[in-house]
Formats: C-alpha cells, sequence, structure tokens
C-alpha cells in the first residue's frame, strides 16, 4: 500500500511541470562567459546606439565591483558567470518580422504553452473575450509582438525593448536607468551590462490602453542566462494592464533569471502589473530550477499616480524579489498582492517596499505565503516615511500557511519614519493547515488533494481577485498543482 | 443499512471504542446517549475515517459493502454524513463555493454528470427558505464568523443538499437556542426516509423530544451496555448515568 502511495506521488510529481519541454532548435550563442567584449557584442548584436553601449559598459565595470548579495534567508550553489552563455538567440534572417518567418518549432513551442501568437487566434476565441496582446520572449530575444498595429492606432508603443531603443531611442534614453539605476544592486548591474531583450511599453497623455498586454518569457538554451529588461512608462493620466508569464524547461543544471523591470507613472497615470510566475522550480531534492534574481520597482513620479502590483509565484528554485514602489508624487498609492507558492526544496524571499516621499501618499500590502515540502518562504518588506511624507499610510497583512512539518516560513518586516505624521499598520498570522479543515472538507466528498486546493485557494483569495479575470482562473489552477503530493 | 461488529477503535495509544456492537436499519434513527468520554463522538470519527482513529479490531458494512475500506471522501460519496458538533470555519471559500464543489466531487465519484450552476443554485434557494437561510450568507466565506446556530443550520443544509444515505449527527443540539433547535430538528425530520437511517449522538434527551428514535442504546465506556425503546431516554433524563457506568467498571 505504502510503496503504491509512493508510486503515484511520484508519477504526479513528474507530471506536475508541465512546461517541462525543450524546444529542438538552431541557436547562436554568444561565447560562453563575460567581459567586456561580450556586452559589445551583445550591443552590437542589438544595433544600439552609442550611449546604450557606454551605459551598459558602464554598468559592467561597476558589477565588476560589486559583490552578490546574502542578506536574504536563500542558499544556493553561486553562479560560475564565466560558464553561462550571456546570448542565446533563435537563428533567423534578418528583415521584417511576421510570422511567417518565425521558425514553426518555435511558434509550436508557444502553441504547447497555450499563448497565441496569431492574432487571429485570439480573436477566433469566445465572442466577447477580452483580447490581449503578446510580447514572446524566448531566450535573449523577443520573437514577436501581437497587436502592435492596433495599439499604434491609439498611440500605444508596445514592442521588443531592443526594437524601441533603435526606434524611439529618445524616449528609452529619458526613462531607462531611472527608476532603478545601474548600480542598485548586484544583479541589477548585471542586467544592464547584458540584458538582451524584454518589453517596452509607452502610454501617451489621457490614453487608456485598450487591451492587456502581456509578455511571456520563456528560457530554452542551456546553460544559458536569461537578462530581460522591461520599462513601462504611463503619461499623464495614463492607464494600463500588464501581465508576464515564464516557463523554462525542466534541467538537473540551476540557471539564472536576473531581470529588471522599471515602471513610470506620471501625474495621474495608473500602472497594473501582474506576474505569473512559473519558472522550472528543481526536482523535490532541489536538483536543477531556475535563480530568480529579480530587481521589479515603480516610481510613481507624478501626483495622484497609482502602481498595483500582484504576483503569482509558484515557480523557481531560488526567488529573490521585490516588486517595489516610490512614492514620489503627492497622494500616489502603491499597492502590492502577492502570492508565494514554494513547495519541495524551493527557497523564495520576496516582499516588497514601499517609499513614502510625498504628502499623504498610500501604501497597502497584502502577502500570502504558502510553503510546503521541505521549502522556506520568506516574506521581507520595508516602508519608510521621509519627513516630508506627512499624512503617510500603509497597511500590511502577511499570512503564512505551512502545510506538513518540514516546511518553514518566515515574516521579516522593516518599518521606518522619518515624520510622526505617518500611519503605519502591520498584521500577519502564521497558521498550519488544519487535519481538522481537511478532514471536514474530505467528509463532504472531496479527495485530499481537492481538499487541499479548495483550502489554499480560500487562504490566497483576496490576493486572487486582484489578477486580470482571464489570468485569475489559470493562477488558481497553478497554485492547485504546485502543491500537488504535499500533504500525506 | 449500516451493521457495526465488534468496532475496537484507539486514538494515539488509548482505547476508546472496545468492541462495540451496532445494528441501524434503513428507516430508523437511533439514538447514542452517554457520559461524557464514553465515546460517543469518536464513534462518529471512527465511521468517517477520520485519520489518527486507528481500527483495531471488529468491522462496519455499510449496505452490505466494507466501510472501513474506503478513504474519507469515498465514505461520504456512498452517502455517509457526519454532522459535526463544532463545524468547522473555512475562510476565503464562500458556502457556495464550498456546497458546489463537494457536491459535484460527490457525484464524479459516483459517476454521475455534475449539477448545473443554475440548477444547483435553485436548489440552494429552496433549502435555505426552508431553513432560514439567507442566502446572502452563502456567499460569506463558510461557517467564518456565524454562529452556533448558524453553523448548526449549514450542516442541515448541507445534508439537504448532498442526500446522504445515512446520517450521524453528533451533539446536533449543543449551542443551540429552543427556535434554532426546532428550525434544526424540522430540518433533520424533513428528511426522515424509508431508504434513509440516522445515528443521533447526544448527551441530552431534550434533542430526542424533537427528532425521535426508534431504538436508544447507551455507550458507556466504549460499549454499548443497554438498548430500548424511546423511554429508556426519559429513564436516562431521570436517574443519569451513574447506574450503567456503575456497571460498566
Amino acid at each position: 500500500m505504502a510503496a503504491v502511495k509512493e508510486t503515484i506521488d511520484t508519477v504526479a510529481k513528474l507530471e506536475t511541470y508541465e512546461h517541462g519541454f525543450v524546444t529542438d532548435i538552431a541557436m547562436e550563442f554568444a561565447p560562453k562567459g563575460l567581459n567586456a567584449d561580450i556586452v559589445r557584442f551583445i550591443s552590437a548584436k542589438k544595433n544600439e546606439p552609442e550611449w546604450m553601449l557606454e551605459m551598459r559598459l558602464a554598468a559592467y565595470e561597476r558589477w565588476l565591483t560589486m559583490e552578490e548579495p546574502d542578506w536574504a534567508k536563500v542558499h544556493y550553489q553561486k553562479v560560475d558567470y564565466q560558464d553561462l552563455y550571456f546570448y542565446a538567440a533563435p537563428k533567423k534572417k534578418d528583415g521584417p518580422k511576421s510570422l511567417d518567418e518565425i521558425d514553426p518549432e518555435l511558434l509550436r513551442t508557444y502553441e504547447k504553452l497555450g499563448i497565441p501568437l496569431r492574432e487571429q487566434e485570439v480573436l477566433a476565441g469566445v465572442v466577447g473575450a477580452p483580447k490581449y496582446a503578446v510580447d514572446a520572449v524566448f531566450d535573449s530575444v523577443s520573437v514577436i509582438t501581437t497587436f502592435k498595429d492596433e495599439l499604434k492606432k491609439s498611440g500605444v508603443i508596445f514592442c521588443a525593448i531592443s526594437e524601441a531603443l533603435r526606434e524611439y531611442p529618445d524616449l528609452v534614453r529619458q526613462y531607462l536607468g531611472s527608476v532603478v539605476p545601474v548600480s542598485d544592486n548586484y544583479f541589477a548591474a548585471l542586467n544592464a551590462a547584458v540584458f538582451s531583450d524584454g518589453s517596452f511599453v509607452y502610454v501617451p497623455p489621457g490614453v487608456r490602453c485598450p487591451m492587456e498586454l502581456s509578455t511571456y518569457f520563456r528560457i530554452n538554451a542551456e546553460n544559458t542566462g536569461q537578462f530581460e529588461r522591461t520599462l513601462i512608462i504611463a503619461d499623464k493620466g495614463a492607464y494600463v494592464s500588464y501581465l508576464e508569464g515564464c516557463t523554462a524547461p525542466q534541467r538537473d543544471e540551476n540557471q539564472l533569471h536576473a531581470a529588471v523591470v522599471e515602471l513610470v507613472a506620471l501625474d495621474e497615470a495608473e500602472i497594473k502589473y501582474s506576474t505569473v510566475q512559473n519558472w522550472y522550480p528543481g526536482d523535490a531534492e532541489g536538483k536543477g530550477g531556475i535563480y530568480n534574481f529579480v530587481t521589479k520597482r515603480a516610481d510613481c513620479r507624478g501626483v495622484r499616480s497609482k502602481v498595483s502590483w500582484t504576483q503569482v509565484e509558484t515557480g523557481s528554485a531560488v526567488t529573490w524579489k521585490y516588486p517595489s514602489c516610490i512614492l514620489r508624487g503627492d497622494d500616489s498609492v502603491g499597492e502590492f498582492y502577492s502570492i508565494a507558492v514554494t513547495n519541495g526544496a524551493q527557497q523564495a524571499d520576496t516582499g516588497t517596499k514601499m517609499i513614502h516621499l510625498g504628502k499623504n501618499t498610500r501604501s497597502r500590502i497584502i502577502s500570502k505565503g504558502v510553503s510546503a515540502g521541505k521549502s522556506s518562504n520568506t516574506y521581507r518588506g520595508l516602508v519608510s516615511a521621509h519627513a516630508k511624507a506627512t499624512g503617510a499610510r500603509n497597511f500590511t497583512q502577511c499570512d503564512s500557511l505551512l502545510i506538513g512539518k518540514t516546511c518553514a516560513a518566515h515574516t521579516v518586516p522593516y518599518v521606518e519614519s522619518d515624520t510622526a505624521k505617518a500611519q503605519f499598520e502591520h498584521e500577519a498570522t502564521t497558521t498550519r493547515l488544519s487535519e481538522d479543515q481537511l478532514f471536514y472538507a474530505m467528509q463532504r466528498g472531496l479527495s485530499q488533494e481537492e481538499a487541499v486546493a479548495l483550502l489554499v485557494n480560500g487562504f490566497v483569495r483576496d490576493v486572487l481577485q486582484e489578477l486580470p479575470m482571464e489570468f485569475a482562473v489559470e493562477a488558481q489552477k497553478l497554485v492547485a498543482i504546485s502543491l500537488e503530493g504535499s500533504v500525506g | 443499512m449500516l451493521s457495526i461488529k465488534d468496532l475496537t477503535v484507539s486514538v494515539d495509544t488509548k482505547t476508546i471504542l472496545k468492541g462495540l456492537t451496532l445494528d441501524v436499519p434503513a428507516g430508523e434513527v437511533h439514538a447514542i446517549m452517554g457520559p461524557n468520554g464514553a465515546g460517543k463522538s469518536t464513534l462518529g470519527y471512527a465511521l468517517a475515517g477520520r485519520p489518527n482513529y486507528q481500527i483495531k479490531g471488529g468491522s462496519v458494512t455499510f449496505n452490505g459493502e466494507d466501510l472501513m475500506d474506503k478513504d474519507v471522501h469515498e465514505r461520504a460519496a456512498a452517502g455517509l454524513y457526519l454532522s459535526f458538533q463544532y463545524p468547522l470555519e473555512i475562510p476565503g471559500v464562500p458556502a457556495l463555493t464550498f456546497l458546489r464543489t463537494a457536491l459535484n466531487a460527490q457525484r464524479k465519484l459516483r459517476g454521475e454528470a455534475e449539477m448545473s450552476a443554475p440548477d444547483f443554485l435553485k436548489r440552494v434557494r429552496e433549502v435555505a427558505k426552508t431553513l432560514k437561510i439567507d442566502m446572502d450568507m452563502l456567499k460569506r466565506p463558510l461557517n467564518v464568523g456565524f454562529s452556533g446556530g448558524e453553523k448548526k443550520r449549514m450542516e442541515v443544509l448541507q445534508m439537504t443538499l448532498l442526500e446522504p444515505k445515512f446520517l450521524i449527527l453528533d451533539e446536533t443540539d449543543s449551542g443551540l437556542d429552543i427556535d434554532a433547535l426546532k428550525v434544526v430538528s424540522d430540518g433533520v425530520n424533513a428528511l426522515r426516509a424509508p431508504d434513509r437511517g440516522m445515528l443521533v449522538i447526544t448527551h441530552y434527551q431534550r434533542l430526542l423530544d424533537h427528532i425521535k428514535p426508534d431504538r436508544v442504546h447507551v455507550l458507556v465506556a466504549g460499549r454499548i451496555v443497554r438498548s430500548g425503546g424511546p423511554e429508556l431516554a426519559l429513564e436516562l433524563e431521570a436517574n443519569g448515568y451513574d447506574r450503567y457506568v456503575g456497571e460498566a467498571a
């Protein structure tokens, strides 16, 4: 009986990560390792303006002097940066991109992932189904961006950042690195030196972006790091909702993903940024999986501007990620809604920073951590108020749910205020998934897996509700799949 | 319908039920009465398959099938319903979602088609009305912040919707005022049927004024020490359990 159960669990685990396949495709690599020539190589590949190369080289020089941060509650085999490919791209002919020119193998990959790259496929869906535009990033490059023309009609620019550097260099130059400077941290400096692609969004004043924008990141090649760079600018009174998704093949070695995301919200602009992160988490013993070392930051630069981060983090072997808001404009608002699920040997150290600089700025943090297996899940957050941030308010709620007896949850909140006129609230709970609740649900007819999924989805419900409707269902399933085999 | 023979159950290292034998035929309502610690709730939990309730001996068949061989949810799908003395709170899961998930999980296990959302809602509305449950309450997370009486009414709502073949009511009267007791027992009585059996576990005779049993069993120290008609409950009310506790010891 026990042996049968074990077999079932093993099989269930093997099938848990359904995106673990590898695409066999002709690739072009830069030589392994990192030096100034590799940085020049990447910049040349992208036909970048000279100032960009200078910024990259400066970042590289800076990176050489920095040390990998070790304050997070994660332990991992350090990356050998000289044994990595920093550039890997599917081979393609030069010239304008159209679907016909994309390797059919690549198209099949996205089909398998359920990501619509053909605009008519999106349209062919259910009548009334909302459209969303996709930028598909495969290893180091963006392979296609859909609905570009339709978006352009309303003035919205949505394209690969490499393309934006060529087409809209002044706009990129004005904002790139203005939220996350090259010297910000070790991984941000590395990213600035070697980033190869990512998405660029600009929404002009007063425009409400007519559809959801999304980017799907896929790491495919072996021994390759992915360094994408995303820059989103919502001009005065603009609104945009953006979603990113990520998957990777199942591999025995660890792979590095070091992204930088910068958001700029001008006066009365609003940006909603959602992430469904499902990188390969490694096996139950901790072999393989993605190192997800990401810097995400929003600058609420304008008055009454607003940025909401929503993240559903179920993948990656190690996560180091703190999507933050600088609340610079008076009356600006920052929100952070997070679900972090860890199972097996996964380690997550994630949270946010809400930096209150302007008057009457408000922020809200809702974090739901779910740990199972032998995993470790840490919430780390900073809420701070500058002396001028009178009337600043924050509400933080951190809830942790433990499944089983071998996992861990930690909550590390930092609160700093330089004004007596700020009001910060912090609530935190840690609970174990209750055997009694499970038994109760099972007595009503739910199997153990169904009962766990129902209870966990109840636990994370407040955050799921913040996701765009069409992704909330997907995220709900993902949470359930990630926890399969976590009990009993 | 439910046939328990020589059932011995232990929790951790302590033996609670010590060779309990009981038969409940279809269509009958049997009451289990006994002093605190006699093993009344343990019987309900063991029948439902609660983890850590180890079956050390004996057998239980339900409609001729071995009940103890089945997992908790399989017993539920086979038609066994345990109404909890202290119904659990399920944060973040609206009562309606919980009910529909449970109902369809059971139907799936039995190889039946799922009930559609409109049919389900129509049915819930009917039942909720008779139990004086506001539909708005069903949109709230199950049992979270509900009063004792509301929780017990939710238990009856669930059993009415799930249409089990056999009901175990564990101290259903605890925490109920007279009005709530009436609503709850009316709900339970409405479920009495020739093809349905019930086991009513209670400490006090009060509940049996409302849900009239066909048979009454006295459970003391893990065994049935006396069985009789409804008059046995009245005798217990008058004289207490002392006599039987003495006999068992």
